[in-house]
């Protein structure tokens, strides 16, 4: 995969030479005035390098569309200002700076929970809206921050509709386990889904199954030999699984070496299992994973929109693969030029009321309108069963959405 | 705890210890007579393990067969690396070696990254996914080859040293700098034979890393410090200790794995790193200093 | 010093003290970040630069006091300076501890350097597993405010930041600068230059390197303190990393390891190069993730190659500042 130089949205004009940039760039000298005019100054914070870089790129993707598509749907022109977090807290917290030093008039992004805290406080104490793309973290949106916008479900909500929908699935399946391991990514993520399941699950009380055991693991760990076999000798019916995207490769790929075939392998809302690269990486053995997350709606006119407009920018490839990065990604640059349609003006607090004031019905992710509370949260956006069939993502539940019927338990398990 | 699943765990354990201990068998052959602290060799493995991608993908190389040339290039570059950079540090404070090595380090990770952007990659081989049944035992088909691979090694670097004139030649300038360069040898040749044979070693242990886990650029850092650990638990200089080293930190890292908390299982090495350092520095069967 | 050096000086403390009258939020943030590095640098020094101990593992104290203040704070609402005196005991005791083990067992060289790193790794692994402090999730403290100023829980504009860590990096300078030519500097020399002939003078070396351990972990904890304050988030993989390690000691090699000067021009060089790097990069549209990072190891390849006492001493010669050294 020879890396290519991606077709990048003219953002910055040249201004100062190369040689003398190191001393100059950081005395502060003001940055030259770049495309005055109406346009809304859209600052993209993603991970584009580093452990996430890949999903980062995926969702740089759902942001190089969203001018084009804005510009037809609104008439605003979107300038992106792109920045890489480089997966790391502190880079986050100066690229962002850097940013609204440059001018931008909000920021989007920037997909990990860490970041997004450290980019929140210096949008909260640089007075600057900050529209969070994907980050679950409860806390982000317990701080009291007037300028802090997310447009994802927190920890808690990813797991209530997740498990709910696990309900579902047994429902529509006619399944009954009676048992599950948990096994966990030991990261932010991971922990707040864990604390989450353990919250909400013994409340459940139509779910037929107990979790008998829990298995954390190292986020950057490259065998999961030990953990796998802890799991089956449990022998629980199927696995309940929060992970990332590697760890899900190894783990997927460790049952098989240790030939083990529970009913399933279910997240109940984590990234990992339908991303491009478990179907790259996997095969056949991706088939029958399932994955319980926030989804597009393929039924939605925005969507439609946006998937042409995907396929002609980036023609070999699919949105399926990217359908939550782009897809939040995408939704958190329409907000901001929606609000920035009503208020008028790009000051940041005029902006910031017009955020808040936020209503989008038309939507393309499955759920309620785009609403913020009193918190800066959208509440209400849903989950779907999305099942690994004929190596493509493929939404199974909920029924009027569906593609699909889902498959529970997976053809080829075996009873402990 | 069911008895077979502790007995998978071990032998798992000891297959992928072997392969570490390979990996820590080109650092001990280096710092034992170098002295040089070669903070880029998980860095150097990892491009090993690339190139073992590569010419599967490009030309459907087995890694088996890949070790010939992977191995030879290295010796090339460990040759190179160390006549050109290296040697001018060895007489040079240890943080400035330090420092030129996670330059080198940072350089090759950051290149890797270029290249081959952040996603892991691997050999797709069906062969990887089978399990090979030894009584009630599962044994990883993939590990299996790796141990095997990696004993073979061992033995023809152990017989390279105890049974060759260039090996004995390298011993000495280990053992007596200066005794060496009386009696005639060319010391920096064979220092940068050394770091050669080395460099090789650690190709050989990337090809065969590819059995067990995917390559990403920044795998090098972890590994770097897991081979220093192996050396230090095993013995400085000494062959069979890296390889000691290696099974004992593979079989320790399952069991603790198993039997504390997955999540923690490095704690545990590092935990024995801090005791051997205190208790018995050369090692385990390392020669007292 | 002689009077070129001493206005020199004037001059540099007149520009910092007078920054944030001209410069904007970004380039304050660069400069307190530089700062800081010049800060553990110089606390860092203080182990390597002067008693010839290579610690690999000075993470360990930033975290360890970063975690103290802001455990305290989270949990308890007790302000900064007053968890400072945690932080700094916790660190001191685990100095002494890791050096009491190493020296009396006669630890020395690269394999002290590797102890340090296996207590930095342990302590972070460590750390994922307290949950009472937030475990891998991270340790959230909350952002009040930052109109007006509220030095008693380090809460206010980016200036106070600023001022609160030049106040830091001039006291270690000012410190360093004593220490160095104290007692305990000559005999800390000594003992770098050649620890035997040291002990054969009488030298008591074991009770001065635990010295030297003890404050260089004393000054790293207050960093600790003051980056769990300014950042108010912290998680054990990044900040027990021991990529964090090698950031800290970055600075005082390339500046120049023993000097006084060293670290903070290193700590200026680096950072101002890897922003320059990042914009030149941007300026020619290359958006290639990892070419800033291949830029950087050159640039300290080719200085640890060729200026291999750091920039320092090179370039206090060229100004004609040096007197004699």
């Amino acid at each position: 995969m020879a890396r290519m130089l991606m077709a990048l949205p003219k953002r910055r004009r040249v201004l100062q030479t190369a040689g003398a940039v190191a001393a100059l760039s950081t005395l502060g000298f003001p940055a030259l005035v770049r495309g005055q005019g109406s346009a809304l100054k859209v600052g993209v914070l993603l991970p584009r390098s580093g452990f996430q870089g890949f999903i980062g790129q995926s969702c740089q993707k759902g942001a190089d569309i969203a001018p084009g598509v804005i510009k037809d749907l609104f008439g605003i022109n979107v300038e992106l200002m792109n920045a890489d977090t480089e997966t790391s807290v502190e880079t986050a917290r100066t690229r962002a700076e850097r940013l609204i030093q440059e001018g931008a008039h909000v920021l989007v992004g920037p997909f990990d929970s860490g970041a997004a805290s450290a980019i929140a406080q210096v949008a909260e104490q640089r007075g600057v809206p900050l529209i969070i793309n994907i980050a679950a973290a409860p806390q982000i949106t317990e701080q009291g921050y007037g300028y802090v916008f997310r447009n994802f479900p927190t920890a808690p909500e990813l797991v209530t509709n997740g498990l709910a929908l696990i309900g579902d699935l047994f429902q529509a399946t006619s399944t009954v386990p009676r048992t599950a391991v948990y096994m966990h990514v030991n990261d932010t993520f991971g922990q707040a889904n864990t604390k989450a399941i353990q919250a909400i699950l013994p409340r459940l009380n139509q779910l037929p199954f107990k979790v008998v055991d829990t298995i954390a693991y190292d986020p950057a760990t490259k065998d999961l030999t030990v953990e796998v076999s802890k799991a089956k000798a449990t022998k629980a019916d199927f696995v309940l699984l929060v992970s990332r995207l590697n760890d899900a490769i190894i783990l997927r790929r460790e049952m098989v070496k240790q030939r083990w075939n529970p009913m399933g392998l279910v997240s109940p809302g984590s990234p990992g299992m339908y991303e491009e690269q478990f179907y790259k990486a996997l095969g056949k053995l991706s088939e029958y994973c399932i994955s319980n997350v926030p989804w597009y709606d393929p039924k939605a006119p925005l969507t439609k929109t946006v998937e042409a407009a995907f396929r002609k920018q980036f023609p070999g490839d699919s949105l399926k693969f990217h359908a939550l990065n782009v897809g939040f990604t995408f939704e958190a640059i329409l907000i901001a030029a929606d609000a920035y349609r009503r208020a008028k003006s790009t000051a940041a607090k005029p902006l910031t009321d017009a955020i808040r004031q936020t209503n989008i019905t038309s939507r393309m992710m499955l759920g309620g309108p785009i609403k913020f509370n009193a918190k800066g949260q959208v509440e209400g956006i849903g989950s779907a069963c999305i099942q690994n069939l004929k190596l493509s993502p493929t939404v199974v539940l909920p029924a009027a959405a569906a593609e699909a019927k889902p498959v529970f338990p997976a053809p080829d398990y075996k009873p402990a | 705890m069911d008895p077979v699943n502790v007995a998978n765990l071990a032998v798992a354990g000891v297959l992928t210890g072997l392969v570490y201990g390979l990996m820590a068998l080109g650092l001990s052959v280096i710092f034992g007579v170098v002295r040089i602290v070669n903070f880029a060799h998980g860095e150097m493995m990892t491009i090993a393990m690339y190139a073992t991608i590569v010419l599967f993908a490009a030309l459907g190389l087995d890694p088996f067969l890949a070790i010939v040339p992977v191995a030879g290039a290295f010796f090339v570059f460990g040759y190179a690396l160390q006549t050109a950079l290296i040697n001018p540090f060895i007489t040079r404070p240890e943080h400035s070696q330090f420092m030129l090595l996670v330059a080198v380090a940072t350089i090759m990770v950051n290149a890797l990254l270029m290249i081959f952007g952040p996603s892991a990659r691997n050999a797709q081989l069906d062969y990887l996914l089978e399990s090979v049944e030894l009584g009630p035992l599962l044994l990883d088909r993939g590990k299996l080859y790796a141990a095997v691979v990696a004993c073979a090694t061992s033995g023809l670097l152990f017989a390279l040293f105890k049974f060759t004139r260039v090996g004995t030649a390298i011993r000495a300038c280990a053992d007596n700098y200066l005794g060496a360069r009386v009696v005639g040898l060319n010391v920096k040749r064979y220092y940068a034979f050394t770091f050669g044979v080395g460099a090789a070693c650690v190709a050989v242990a990337g090809c065969m890393m590819c059995f067990l886990v995917d390559v990403t650029p920044v795998l090098g850092p972890a590994y770097t410090l897991l081979a220093f650990v192996i050396v230090i638990v095993g013995g400085l200089g000494s062959m069979s200790g890296a390889l000691l080293g290696g099974v004992l930190i593979g079989v320790s890292e399952a069991l603790a794995g198993l039997f504390i908390a997955p999540s923690a299982k490095s704690m545990f090495s590092f935990a024995l790193l801090i005791l051997v350092l205190l208790l018995r520095p050369q090692g385990l069967l390392g020669r007292k200093p | 010093m002689n009077r070129r050096a001493a206005a020199l000086l004037a001059l540099l403390a007149t520009a910092l003290l007078a920054l944030p009258a001209v410069a904007g939020s970004y380039v304050l943030s660069v400069a307190t970040l530089i700062l800081f590095f010049a800060y553990t640098g110089q606390a860092w020094n203080v182990m390597m630069g002067f008693a010839g101990q290579l610690s690999l593992g000075h993470s360990l104290y930033v975290g360890v006091g970063a975690y103290a203040a802001a455990g305290l704070y989270f949990h308890y609402g007790i302000g900064p300076w007053a968890g400072l005196w945690l932080a700094l005991v916790l660190c001191v005791l685990l100095g002494a501890a890791i050096g009491f083990l190493a020296f009396r067992f006669g630890i020395s060289g690269v394999y002290f350097a590797l102890l340090t790193i296996a207590f930095a790794e342990f302590t972070r692994i460590g750390f994922d597993h307290i949950d009472w402090l937030g475990g891998p999730g991270g340790l959230f403290i909350k952002v009040a405010q930052r109109e007006h100023l509220d030095l008693a829980n380090l809460r206010g504009p980016p200036a106070m930041f600023y001022y609160v860590m030049l106040a830091l990096a001039a006291s270690a300078f000012a410190l360093c600068a004593w220490l160095l030519r104290s007692r305990a500097g000559y005999y800390w020399q000594a003992i770098r230059e050649d620890e035997p002939a040291a002990q054969a003078l009488g030298i008591n070396t074991f009770r001065w390197k635990m010295l030297a351990i003890m404050i260089s972990s004393a000054m790293t904890s207050v960093a600790g303190v003051f980056f769990a304050f300014y950042y108010n988030n912290l998680f054990p993989e990044q900040i027990f990393n021991i990529g964090r390690s090698i950031e800290i000691i970055l600075g005082p090699v390339i500046g120049g390891v023993g000097t006084l000067f060293g670290p903070i021009l290193g700590a200026a060089v680096l950072t101002m190069l890897a922003d320059g790097i990042t914009e030149a990069l941007a300026a020619l549209g290359i958006e290639i993730p990892g070419v800033k990072q291949v830029f950087y190891g050159i640039v300290l390849l080719g200085v640890v190659m060729f200026l291999p006492h750091g920039i320092w001493p090179t370039l206090a010669r060229r100004l004609g500042l040096e007197t004699k050294r």
